[in-house]
């Protein structure tokens, strides 16, 4: 579960540092995966790898839109109503998905069979391997982009500073579409390689895009690393808790911690932001 | 090279700029001088595209930019150094110069953005100790040339300087005025915008005096240091002196 808590939260992470948005319809984009999987393997018979892509591509679209209709007329206005919007479109997305698929829950297929496969007397699903699997990888491809490609650093330029950037010749814009754009792949394939372990159904979103903010918030809103680190944190914590108290539990657990670390650690939400200032105060 | 003619800008409800017109050579530094809210950035911003005159033309080798996005401006050879610096602090400073490249990635290889890299680097040789650091952890000397490093990278052919000594150590006030000389005399155009009048009008060729989004005088670095007004107001000499 961990491990696509870690993608969730690099979404918000995206879009965060581009926009100083938290973009509460990312959960939806996580349904929109799942869902979109379960409707391209079961209904048109496609097998995973071109449904994943796919399914990839038409909710990283989904981000387009969003941001075209809904963020991008909003340029001018403050942060906080901006996030309100995006609290709309959240409801307005899962809306469409109930009139869609209903309000059933669908059974994803698992990636290489559903039998577990026991390690050191633990019974792992092999699907938690995909999971970890795809995290490593979409985190390393993160890094890449981030690190090794002008557009990458582009896009760190204007979280950093929008004017600047500007002056440099980077169409801000764009960049912004593109974090859009980015933040819905990543929420489609955290949502497509939990589908099978969780089920896909029209209000799943809620759920795994507050988990995802627990893990951003955990882990320091604004950092790569942080979100995977807190994903991970709250992952392994949620299912300890549930094993030593009761799987009831599981979701209370996690916005325990949530709670927590805003108690204990405010100054840990914005660390990125604060490190900024003081440097700019210098 | 450069022609502004008559530009008038709003800057929210105000009207920063009542109608500035100024000319720049080829291979000149001009000075925009004048106090506080004179205007001076503004006009640097529009030269650049981020705000849009009401009226006006600015022209480059005789073909209107005014109209055109920022990123479209810079790729013509116009390159900004904004006021403050405006370094990407979080980022590496080798970072900060590859992004400046940005205008021209499609054009350019990578030995190509690293050649230039190498040079400034030689303009700058601070910067080349420094390359791994984050920007944001140099002195205010440092950040700003690699904020004019960051500009050259682009290749302008006019680079625009928006108070580059302000917060800035004296020995580094020098030596980065030494650089603009030296990057004109390499056959760079400048704009330098100067509240410190003294710094600009012991490098520049020509200068325009603002006052409250006007040019108010206008004339060779010798006319103006010997006009009165400039004396008193913007080189701080006493009254007296000036008027004895």
């Amino acid at each position: 579960m961990g491990g696509s808590y870690a993608i969730i939260a690099l979404g918000y992470t995206i879009i965060y540092n581009g926009t100083n948005i938290i973009n509460f319809a990312q959960g939806e984009f996580v349904m929109l995966g799942g869902l979109f999987m379960v409707t391209l393997t079961g209904k048109f018979g496609l097998s995973i790898f071109p449904a994943f892509l796919i399914a990839v591509a038409a909710t990283a679209l989904v981000g387009l839109l969003v941001e075209r209709l809904a963020i991008h007329p909003l340029r001018n206005a403050d942060v906080m109503s901006v996030i309100i919007v995006t609290i709309g479109m959240s409801i307005l997305l899962r809306g469409i998905a109930m009139l869609v698929w209903g309000k059933d829950a669908y059974a994803a297929q698992h990636f290489s069979g559903d039998k577990p496969i026991e390690i050191l007397g633990a019974t792992i699903l092999p699907q938690s391997f995909w999971v970890i699997g795809i995290m490593i990888l979409v985190v390393v491809a993160l890094q890449v982009f981030y690190r090794f490609t002008i557009t990458g650093k582009a896009m760190l330029a204007c979280a950093v500073n929008k004017t600047a950037a500007r002056l440099m010749g980077v169409n801000v814009e764009n960049m912004l579409m593109l974090s859009f754009v980015l933040s819905g792949a990543l929420g489609a394939v955290a949502g497509i390689i939990i589908a099978p372990i969780t089920l896909a159904k029209y209000d799943a979103g809620v759920m795994l895009g507050l988990k995802g903010f627990c893990a951003c918030i955990l882990g320091g809103l604004g950092s790569g690393t942080g979100a995977v680190v807190g994903g991970l944190l709250l992952g392994v914590i949620e299912s300890l808790g549930a094993g030593l108290i009761s799987s009831g539990y599981k979701d209370a657990i996690a916005f325990l911690i949530l709670l927590i670390a805003l108690f204990l650690r405010p100054q840990g939400l914005l660390p990125l932001k604060e490190m900024m200032m003081r440097q700019e105060s210098h | 090279m450069l022609r502004v003619r008559s530009i008038k800008v709003n800057y929210g409800a105000i009207r920063a700029l009542k109608g500035v017109s100024f000319h720049v050579k080829e291979g000149e530094i001009v000075t925009l001088i004048g106090a506080n809210g004179a205007g001076k950035s503004t006009i640097l911003n529009t030269v650049s595209g981020l705000l849009r005159p009401v009226s006006g033309e600015i022209l480059l080798k005789d073909s209107p930019i005014h109209k055109l996005s920022p990123a479209q401006i810079v790729k013509l050879g116009v390159s900004q150094t904004p006021e403050g610096r405006q370094v990407f602090s979080t980022l590496s400073v080798r970072d900060n110069l590859i992004l400046g490249a940005y205008p021209r990635r499609k054009q350019s290889d990578k030995s190509e953005i690293r050649k230039d890299v190498e040079e400034v680097e030689k303009l700058f040789p601070i910067l080349k100790e420094r390359n791994k650091q984050a920007a944001g952890t140099l002195s205010g000397g440092e950040q700003q040339m690699l904020a004019i490093a960051r500009s050259l990278m682009a290749r302008p052919k006019i680079l625009l300087l928006d108070e580059p000594t302000m917060g800035v150590a004296p020995i580094m006030v020098a030596e980065i005025l030494r650089t603009v000389k030296k990057l004109r005399d390499g056959g760079m155009t400048v704009v330098l915008i100067e509240q410190n009048a003294h710094a600009a009008l012991s490098v520049a060729d020509r200068g325009y005096v603002l006052e409250t989004g006007r040019v108010v005088l206008d004339g060779t670095v010798e006319e103006l240091l010997e006009n009165k007004e400039v004396k008193r107001a913007y080189l701080g000499k006493g009254y007296q002196e000036v008027w004895e």
